[in-house]
């Protein structure tokens, strides 16, 4: 699994934060860090996550198969 | 060899991978090439100067796919030459026919000028993960004191990321503060302080005249005379576009990037539309929907996203079904621990009021004005603000605007 944020959708609510700690963080009171290749244990609460933006900034996919660029 | 739908996109970033995306999302069948210059699959660069140069991530910031694309790809590997007449671009030894051809290589970090120690071992510039990757290995090593030059998005943010990394660091700029040139004076004000406040040493309205050392920089000699020691240099003056084989190929194209119409067809040098090419991303010069006879380059991350479907669509499509592209101009950053986040015009502008929160509480919203109207905002960790004033700039609202939130205070900036 791959995660991207639209930042410019993004208005820092936090739900991602909430469902998924290990994954998304806030840095000061608005600025949201993520990890973009979450470990496989985490993406049942980043799915969650993406679900429960109020904003549908969170954007899931998949890596390319077999490491090649597909 | 006779072409029969092929689409070459050249530039295998974010533009061009949101152009494949949707390629295969309206449902194009045919053969589809990717060509990148970089040797890495697309990744996402605006994590670079933060938590990559910060070393909170150790991973790199890869983008994440919606659909298999069944690509041919060429990394690390530059287009090199481009025939118009027979639809064809050469990529090293190569030459791979196209219908359609979708130019979306992105702009390159502006650099130090050789002649005045551009040259020398610790000069970087960071636009790419390898950039990234080897500010990084040198900042390991130690290197005293770092001097960033520019103090638009990518210095401030180099900046901050250095200071966490607990460097000292020295930023010259020739403006009245950081981001001021983009997003105006009040946020110059601002921002000078969060520099200072993180023990940045900053110089503004000064330039660096040269950079000297014998073999590798030790130290900048400045406008005004002063010369600091340093160990390292990360130049942070904006963008170019590398655009010459485009040019020789007969298109409208230099350093400011590549011409192309509303609907991101690029343009001949006699400004014809050239048959079968389209651009998007941060190497189109487009003309800016307000005034036509001017024309702009955007670098933005949604600008990439959005031109690069729009122009991916226009591709596939008869001409008069083509849709123009509407640029949403829209920034943010992230740095010295504030999100910072702007729509619509905040440069150029001709008057600012802060019409929310304020400076000292390090919340607010700066609103600007340009001949009586109120035309971009910019938000300083309030990004829930934002959306609202987007929409009343849509809507052409007098400056200064008409209300403020409860208790903001009105003084003109």
């Amino acid at each position: 699994m791959r995660v991207l944020i639209d930042m410019n959708r993004c208005e820092s609510y936090g739900q991602c934060v909430y469902a998924a700690g290990a994954v998304f963080a806030f840095r000061g009171r608005e600025s949201l860090e993520y990890d973009r290749v979450p470990p496989g244990h985490t993406w049942a609460d980043v799915r969650r996550a993406a679900s429960a933006c109020p904003v549908g900034a969170i954007r899931l996919g998949e890596a390319p198969e077999d490491g090649v660029c597909r | 060899v006779p072409v029969s739908d092929r689409i070459v996109i050249v530039g295998a970033s974010l533009a061009g991978l949101s152009a494949a995306e949707t390629l295969r999302a309206e449902g194009y069948p045919g053969e589809l090439v990717l060509v990148g210059d970089e040797p890495h699959e697309p990744y996402d660069r605006p994590p670079l100067s933060k938590a990559v140069l910060a070393g909170r991530t150790r991973g790199a910031p890869w983008l994440p796919r919606t659909r298999e694309l069944g690509a041919r790809w060429l990394l690390g590997r530059a287009a090199t030459g481009l025939d118009l007449g027979r639809r064809r671009v050469r990529v090293g030894d190569e030459s791979i026919g196209y219908t359609g051809l979708l130019v979306t290589t992105g702009a390159s970090a502006r650099g130090w000028p050789a002649a005045r120690g551009g040259g020398l071992a610790g000069v970087h510039t960071l636009r790419s993960l390898d950039d990234a990757r080897a500010l990084c290995d040198a900042l390991d090593r130690g290197p005293g004191r770092v001097l960033v030059v520019g103090a638009g998005f990518t210095g401030g943010e180099v900046a901050s990321s250095l200071r966490e990394r607990g460097h000292e660091v020295t930023v010259v700029d020739r403006g009245p503060g950081p981001l001021a040139g983009a997003l105006g004076r009040t946020l110059g004000g601002f921002m000078s302080e969060r520099h200072r406040a993180a023990g940045v040493d900053l110089r503004v309205r000064t330039t660096v005249e040269t950079l000297e050392g014998d073999g590798r920089v030790s130290a900048a000699v400045l406008s005004d005379g002063s010369r600091v020691d340093v160990g390292l240099v990360v130049v942070a003056l904006g963008a170019v576009r590398p655009t010459g084989w485009l040019r020789a190929a007969g298109l409208a194209a230099d350093e400011r990037g590549l011409c192309c119409d509303a609907t991101c067809r690029a343009l001949a040098r006699d400004g014809t539309p050239a048959p079968g090419v389209f651009t998007a991303g941060d190497v189109a010069r487009s003309p800016d929907p307000d005034a036509p006879d001017r024309w702009r380059s955007l670098e933005h991350w949604g600008n990439a996203v959005e031109q690069a479907a729009v122009a991916a669509r226009n591709l596939l499509r008869a001409p008069a079904d083509r849709q123009p592209y509407r640029p949403a101009s829209a920034f943010w950053s992230d740095q010295f621990g504030l999100s910072i986040k702007s729509v619509g015009r905040t440069e150029g502008t001709d008057a600012e009021l802060v019409v929310q929160g304020s400076p000292e509480q390090a919340r607010f919203v700066v609103v600007h004005g340009r001949a009586g109207r109120t035309v971009g905002a910019v938000a300083v960790d309030e990004p829930r603000a934002l959306a609202g004033w987007k929409y009343l700039i849509s809507g052409d609202i007098p400056f200064p605007p008409p209300f403020t939130a409860p208790g903001a205070p009105r003084a003109a900036a």
